[in-house]
C-alpha cells in the first residue's frame, strides 16, 4: 500500500509524468473535441480511429513532400475531412449503417496507410518546440503546457472554438436539434442529414489535427500502429464524459494519463504489469458507464438514421 | 398500394371475383439491381488496381497472384476453407444477434477469449483422446458467450449500449489473453521447448485436434462441415422457428415484441449469449484446425478474424446462405494476400480490396431502399 502511495506521489511530483499525460491527452482531446461535435449532431461515428490515422499519415506524406510541418498539417486536416466524407455521406445520404461504414473504415484507412507508406516510405522528423516565455516556468505543469511545438498549441483555441461553433451559432442550434429531434428539426426546415455530415466533418478537420499533432509532434515517424486503438478511447472519452465538453476534456486527461503511466511508471523505477494496465482506461470506462449509463442523457436519436417519414 | 386496391376496398365489391394478383418478376429491375451490384464492384477493383498501379507494381499480376493463392494454386481450396471456417462462424452468431436488433462488434474479442479457453482446456487439464476435442470446442463456446454476456448483462441491468460494451471488451480480451500468455499457471507452455522470448501456449497434442480430410489434393478440417451444417440451421432457426420469429420481432419493433410477451432482456440477452458463443466457437475452431497459430495459442492469435467474420456477417444482409459464400470470398482475400508479396507489391493491399469492396456492398441496398422509399412518399401523395 505504501508503494502505491509513494508511486502515486513520485509520479504527481514528477515533470516528464505531466508531459507524457498531456501529450496523450491532447491527442486524445483533438479526436475527442471533433467526436463530441459529431455525436451531439445524432452519429456515433466509430471511423475517428480512421481519421485519426488518415491525418497522421498525410501529416508524415505531406511534411515529406513539401518540407513544412504546416504543409503537413494542411494535408492531415484534408485526409481527415476526405475520410469524414465517405462516412458522412455513405450514413447520411444514403443511410447506410453507420457502425458498418465506420468500422470498415477503420479496416480501409489502416490497409491504405499501410500499404502506402510501406511504398512511400514518408521520413520526417520531430517538429521543434516553441517555448512559451514565462508560462513555461511554472513548476511541475509549465513545461508540459507551454513548451511544445505549436501543433500542440492548436487544441487551446480549438476547444472553446467547438464549444461556440455548438452553443452559439445558429449552426450549432440546429446540429444539437438533429441530434435530439431529427423529426421536430426537419419541420422546422432544419436540413437533419446535412447538419449531421457538417458535424462529421468538424471530426474530420479534428482528427486530422490530432493525427498531425501525433506524427510530427510526439512520435517522429509514421508507423501502422500509431494510433493503435486510441481513436476508440477518443470515442469512449465522449461517452465517458455524458456528452459534455467538460467531461469529455475530463475523460482525455484522465485517460491520457493512463496510457502514460505505462511510459512514465518503469521510468520512474516502477515495475508494473504491462497488459492489465493498458486495459485500466477500458475497465474504467465499463465500470463509469454502468454506474452512471442510467443518469446521463445521451443525445436521444444518438446512431439513429434519419430518414424522413420513417419511424 | 395501388388506388385500385383502395377503391374496390371502399365500394366493398366481393374480392373473391378477380384473381389474386401475382407479382410478377420485373426483369429490367433485376438487371438494373445486378449491373449496380457489378459497377459498384467494378468501381472498388478498379480503384485498388489504381492503387497499385499508381505505385509502380502490376495490378494484373496482383490479382492473379490473389486467385493463385486462394483457388487456384495447389491445395490452395483447402487453405481457403480452413480461414473460411471461422469467418462463417462468426458472421453467423453476428447474423442471429443483428437480427434481434443487437449491435455486437466485439467479436475479435470474443474470439480470442474463446480460443484462450480452448488452449486452456487443450493443454492444462491433462486430458488426452478424442473427445478431448469436443471439450476444446466447448471450452471455447463458453468463453465467448460469457465474454458477450458481460455485455448483456451491462445491457439489461445497467443500460450501457451493447455497441460500446462489446467495443471495449475487445482490448481488454486482448489485454487479458496477453497476460494469460505470460503466466505459466494460466496459459503459458513449460520454458522447455520454447525460446524465452516467445510468450506461446503448449501445443494441442496430436489427438485433440480437429481431424483433416483430404479432397482433390485439398486439406482441410472438418469443421468446415460443421460450420456449414450450423449455417443451414441458423438459417432454419430464425425462419421456422417461434424462438426465432420472437427474435425477429425484438429487432423489428421492440415496443411490439415486448407487448406480444418477448421480453427483451431474456430474448436480446440470449442473442447476445449465442453470437458470443459462435465466435468463441470459431475461436475454438481456429486453435482445434490447425489454419491459425499451428494448434498453438500464440499472441495475436485472433488476428482480426472477428472483424473480418462482422463485415461477413453485415454484407451478407442478415442471411446465413449468403453468409457461407461471402465467407469463402473474403478467405480467398486472406489466403491470396501471402501470395502477393511474391509480385513486389506490400500484401496490405489486400486490406485496401477487402475495405472497398464492403463499402461497394453497401451502396446498391442504399440506393436501392432510398429509391423504394421516394416511390412509397410518392404515392401516398407526399409531395404534392
Amino acid at each position: 500500500m505504501i508503494d502505491v502511495l509513494s508511486a502515486i506521489g513520485d509520479v504527481l511530483t514528477s515533470e516528464a509524468a505531466y508531459l507524457n499525460a498531456l501529450t496523450f491527452a491532447v491527442f486524445l482531446a483533438f479526436g475527442a473535441t471533433g467526436e463530441w461535435v459529431a455525436e451531439r449532431s445524432g452519429t456515433l461515428s466509430i471511423s475517428v480511429e480512421a481519421m485519426l490515422l488518415g491525418g497522421a499519415f498525410a501529416a508524415a506524406l505531406g511534411t515529406a513532400r513539401f518540407g513544412s510541418v504546416a504543409a503537413g498539417l494542411a494535408c492531415a486536416i484534408a485526409a481527415g475531412v476526405v475520410v469524414a466524407s465517405v462516412q458522412a455521406n455513405m450514413s447520411h445520404r444514403l443511410a447506410a449503417n453507420q457502425f458498418v461504414v465506420g468500422l470498415t473504415l477503420n479496416i480501409l484507412v489502416l490497409g491504405v496507410a499501410s500499404f502506402l507508406a510501406s511504398e512511400l516510405k514518408p521520413s520526417i522528423r520531430k517538429a521543434g518546440t516553441q517555448r512559451i516565455p514565462l508560462l513555461a516556468d511554472i513548476p511541475l505543469v509549465g513545461q508540459a503546457l507551454f513548451d511544445r511545438t505549436w501543433l500542440f498549441y492548436l487544441i487551446y483555441p480549438l476547444v472553446p472554438a467547438c464549444w461556440w461553433l455548438v452553443f452559439r451559432t445558429r449552426w450549432g442550434l440546429e446540429l444539437r436539434a438533429a441530434g435530439e429531434n431529427p423529426q421536430s428539426a426537419d419541420v422546422s426546415g432544419i436540413d437533419v442529414n446535412k447538419r449531421r455530415r457538417q458535424g462529421i466533418y468538424v471530426a474530420g478537420a479534428t482528427c486530422g489535427m490530432g493525427g498531425a499533432y501525433l506524427v510530427l509532434g510526439a512520435v517522429g515517424q509514421f508507423e501502422d500502429s500509431i494510433v493503435g486503438g486510441r481513436g476508440f478511447i477518443a470515442l469512449i472519452a465522449v461517452i465517458f464524459g455524458g456528452w459534455t465538453l467538460r467531461g469529455t476534456l475530463f475523460g482525455c486527461l484522465l485517460f491520457g494519463s493512463v496510457l502514460s503511466f505505462r511510459l512514465s511508471l518503469p521510468a520512474l523505477g516502477y515495475q508494473l504489469n504491462g497488459d492489465l494496465l493498458a486495459s485500466l482506461p477500458f475497465v474504467v470506462t465499463i465500470l463509469a458507464m454502468s454506474l452512471f449509463a442510467s443518469r446521463v442523457r445521451p443525445p436521444v436519436a444518438l446512431a439513429q438514421p434519419f430518414i424522413r417519414g420513417l419511424k | 398500394m395501388s388506388a385500385e386496391s383502395i377503391t374496390t376496398g371502399t365500394a366493398g365489391a366481393p374480392t373473391a371475383a378477380r384473381p389474386p394478383r401475382v407479382r410478377r418478376p420485373e426483369y429490367g429491375q433485376l438487371a438494373g439491381v445486378v449491373g449496380l451490384y457489378v459497377a459498384c464492384i467494378g468501381a472498388a477493383l478498379a480503384l485498388s488496381a489504381l492503387l497499385v498501379e499508381v505505385t509502380g507494381g502490376s495490378s494484373v499480376d496482383v490479382f492473379s497472384a490473389l486467385l493463385n493463392g486462394s483457388i487456384r494454386g495447389d491445395g490452395r481450396i483447402g487453405a481457403t476453407l480452413g480461414v473460411a471456417v471461422p469467418l462463417l462462424l462468426v458472421a453467423l452468431g453476428t447474423i442471429l444477434s443483428n437480427r434481434a436488433g443487437l449491435v455486437n462488434i466485439g467479436q475479435e474479442g470474443q474470439l480470442y477469449i474463446g480460443a484462450a479457453c480452448a488452449a486452456y482446456a487443450g493443454t492444462k487439464l491433462g486430458m488426452h483422446g478424442p473427445h478431448v476435442v469436443v471439450l476444446v470446442l466447448l471450452a471455447g463456446i463458453v468463453g465467448g458467450a460469457l465474454w458477450a454476456g458481460i455485455a448483456g448483462l451491462l445491457k439489461y441491468r445497467r443500460n450501457v449500449p451493447e455497441v460500446l460494451s462489446t467495443l471495449l471488451l475487445v482490448t481488454i480480451a486482448s489485454q487479458l489473453v496477453g497476460y494469460g500468455l505470460k503466466n505459466q499457471w494460466l496459459l503459458l507452455a513449460p520454458a522447455e521447448g520454447r525460446s524465452n522470448r516467445q510468450q506461446v501456449s503448449r501445443q494441442l497434442s496430436a489427438d485433440t485436434r480437429l481431424p483433416r480430410v483430404t479432397w482433390f489434393g485439398n486439406q482441410f478440417p472438418i469443421s468446415v462441415f460443421l460450420a456449414i451444417a450450423l449455417a443451414l440451421l441458423v438459417g432454419a432457426v430464425m425462419v421456422r422457428t417461434v424462438w426465432g420469429m420472437r427474435l425477429r420481432m425484438l429487432g423489428h419493433n421492440r415496443r411490439t415484441a415486448q407487448r406480444a410477451g418477448v421480453a427483451a432482456s431474456r430474448y436480446g440477452g440470449a442473442a447476445l449469449l449465442v453470437s458470443g458463443g459462435f465466435a468463441g466457437l470459431a475461436g475454438g475452431a481456429m486453435l482445434a484446425g490447425g489454419d491459425f497459430g499451428n494448434y498453438t495459442l500464440v499472441p495475436g492469435f485472433a488476428s482480426q478474424i472477428g472483424w473480418t467474420g462482422l463485415l461477413v456477417a453485415l454484407v451478407s444482409r442478415q442471411r446465413a446462405a449468403l453468409a457461407i459464400a461471402m465467407a469463402f470470398v473474403f478467405a480467398c482475400l486472406r489466403t491470396g494476400s501471402s501470395f502477393v508479396a511474391s509480385t513486389g507489391v506490400e500484401r496490405r493491399i489486400t486490406d485496401v480490396v477487402q475495405g472497398l469492396l464492403v463499402l461497394a456492398l453497401l451502396v446498391p441496398p442504399a440506393l436501392l431502399f432510398l429509391r423504394q422509399r421516394r416511390r412509397a412518399q410518392n404515392a401516398a401523395g407526399d409531395r404534392t
